[in-house]
């Protein structure tokens, strides 16, 4: 594999030992970070954080350390501080977070522990997707032998310090990815996003100050105060500092997860290690960070994986989520699936998102089978501008951007559908009779109101 | 007090307030009749955390993992979002609907296997994924679904 040869942080030993076990981790130096951390003052923990140029890896890249140090001090406040890791991972394209805590769980739990120390907290709560059954169930194998051997707990190592750790499980909700309406959903509620300000920092969980950091960001924090935020920095790029776990998908020979570099080209990513495209077919287009980021083209393969390049180039680096998609694909039917996929999630709280996904859906619906009319496509286009920067939460623009980008980059698919009254690809689009759950419900409805 | 009842108060002890504990206690009680939750389940939840049985059926119809309605034994659910579409996963679900001899939604008449399809599952690099009694299974093709569902048939539940 040619991956190989580049170093690994984040999943690094994995592939030789079996880092689920404590005594493993340990062998490769595990908890010794949180040892080191624990004898050093909060501030200075803090600075190598900052140091390192670490960004969040959960989708909008905020530098962590900047974060971590909005939040007040123990002292500058009487309510506990809380930590909360996002495991919720489920933007389509995006498995990464689910190998991490596969692979090396007691990294996360270090990074986890290390976090509250620095920020003061002694409660760090992990919200892990419910749909990843087995990965709790690693997690909460190794946060047992943590617990047994007194990395987590009372008195952590004998230092007086105290941390607990709670495993939470959702239960289908891909909303609750977004930091306010996972803390809604973890005090027992339905998961619609609140407003900001307040910001989470200051007021999240139980109104306490709450720092909520993405699994990957996490588990990146024990090498860093192993060896420092500025031998963590040499990696990567300026301004896109160290390696991100990539997940590739859709026509791609091999696909999986990657810990590269940041930095490195979509072609290096596509070709050289993901093995090209499958079947003798042309890559198409490119889904650069998870299915809410606008579409590149084919001729964009040389554009580095870092946020300035990846900013450049018209798209988002978003989760490090790369979707190819060969030249089989039917643009129209993939907007109308991203669409959907929106419009399903959409918790109905703001209404540009709740309506606006839902006629983005119905007009594609409509170019797709060759009943839009001229001007339908400025309609959509409108309907998208009318979604953007408009509501509490970035939902609606995670489905406004994409696929106005579709329309943008492939206009002339999509006037095609128009002008010949029908899907050019006939039936023979790779995502040709694609069933969403929304369409699936709609059916079932349908059926039922016929009966009744 | 009932077994649920119990439950419910060691997971509920877990946090700084109690009604965090409402999504666990309503999984556990899911679980405890048979996978889906009747009115019977939302007044249980709610006598152990002190909350209403329409509070506690508001946050249940927010999540997808709640069932309001019966379902099947087993459940099979088929990402059909775009990374496993790309590679197919339209034919792989058509093939468990011939299999099953029901369409996506809907439930065996034996009560056996509900079938539906789902939203992205976080493996898409190893599509299809199917999720079988919410464990993944990657690299499903259609000729694979006659084989899936006799597995699940025969094991135990
Ligand atoms: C609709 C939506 C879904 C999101 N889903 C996730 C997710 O599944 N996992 C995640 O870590 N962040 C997700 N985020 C980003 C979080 O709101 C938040 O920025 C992130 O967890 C912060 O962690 P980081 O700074 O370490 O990246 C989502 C944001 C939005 C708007
Ligand atoms: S798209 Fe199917 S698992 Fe992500």
């Amino acid at each position: 594999m040619p991956s190989t040869e580049f170093e690994k942080i984040v999943l690094a030993g994995a592939d030789d030992h079996d880092l689920t076990r404590l005594s493993e981790y340990e062998r490769v130096g595990g908890y010794q970070s949180l040892r080191k951390a624990l004898g050093m003052e909060r501030q200075a923990v803090l600075d190598e954080l900052l140091a390192a140029g670490l960004r969040g890896r959960g989708g909008a890249g905020f530098p962590m350390g900047r974060k971590a140090s909005f939040v007040p001090k123990p002292e500058q406040t009487t309510k506990p501080i809380y930590l909360t890791i996002n495991a919720d991972e489920s933007e389509p394209g995006t498995f990464k977070d689910r190998e991490i805590m596969q692979r090396v769980p007691h990294r996360l739990i270090e990074g986890a522990l290390i976090t509250a120390y620095t920020i003061g907290s002694n409660h760090v709560f992990i919200y892990i997707r419910g749909e990843y059954l087995s990965e709790f169930e690693i997690v909460r194998a190794a946060l047992a032998e943590a617990r047994d051997r007194g990395l987590v707990g009372a008195n952590v190592l004998g230092s007086g310090w105290n941390c607990t750790i709670v495993l939470h499980r959702g239960a289908g909700a891909y909303i609750c990815g977004e930091e306010t309406a996972l803390l809604e959903s973890l005090e027992g509620k339905r998961g619609q996003p609140r407003s900001k300000p307040p910001f989470p920092a200051l007021q999240g969980l139980y109104a306490s100050p709450t720092l909520i950091n993405n699994v990957e960001t996490i588990a990146t924090v024990p090498p860093i105060i192993e060896k420092g935020g500025a031998w963590y920095a040499q990696f990567g790029v300026p301004n896109s500092a160290g390696t991100r776990v990539f997940s590739l998908s859709g026509n791609v020979a091999n696909g999986g997860n990657y810990e590269l570099p940041m930095g490195i080209s979509l072609r290096e990513l596509i070709y050289d290690i993901g093995g090209g495209i499958p079947d003798g077919r042309k890559l198409k287009a490119i889904i650069p960070g998870g299915s809410s980021t606008p579409v590149l083209t084919a001729d964009d393969i040389d554009t580095a994986l870092d946020f300035d390049a990846i900013g450049a180039a018209g798209s988002m680096l978003g989760s490090g989520a790369i979707i190819a998609i060969d030249d089989r694909a039917c643009m129209v039917q993939l907007a109308l699936r991203v669409a959907q996929f929106y419009q399903h999630e959409s918790c109905g709280k703001c209404t540009p998102c709740r309506e606006g996904t839902r006629w983005m859906v119905n007009i594609i619906e409509k170019v797709e089978t060759g009943h839009a009319q001229q001007g339908d496509l400025d309609l959509l286009l409108s309907v998208c501008d009318r979604i953007l920067g408009k509501c509490l939460c970035p939902l609606g623009d995670a489905a406004a951007m994409p696929v106005a980008s579709y329309v943008d980059r492939f206009r002339e698919e999509f006037q095609a559908h128009i002008d010949q009254g029908c899907c050019p690809f006939g039936d023979s689009s790779s995502l040709d009779r694609i069933l969403s759950p929304v369409q699936q419900h709609a059916r079932l409805l349908r059926e039922l109101a016929v009966i009744a | 007090m009932t077994a649920l009842y119990d439950e419910i108060q060691q997971v509920a002890a877990q946090y700084p307030q109690r009604r965090s504990a409402v999504i666990p206690a309503l999984r556990l009680a899911q679980e405890a009749h048979g996978g889906w939750l009747p009115p019977a389940a939302f007044r249980e939840v709610a006598d152990a955390l002190e909350l209403t049985p329409a509070y506690c059926q508001s946050v249940a119809s927010f999540y997808d993992m709640f069932q309001l309605e019966p379902v099947g034994k087993h459940m099979i659910e088929v990402c059909t979002n775009i990374s496993c579409a790309l590679v197919g996963a339209q034919a792989t679900l058509e093939a468990f609907e011939s299999e099953l001899g029901i369409r996506a939604g809907e439930t065996t008449p034996d009560g056996e296997f509900t079938l539906r399809t789902i939203e992205c599952l976080g493996g898409c690099g190893w599509g299809t994924v199917v999720s079988c009694d919410h464990r993944y299974r990657h690299y499903v093709k259609p000729e694979d679904a006659s084989r899936v569902v006799e597995e699940l048939r025969h094991a135990e539940h």
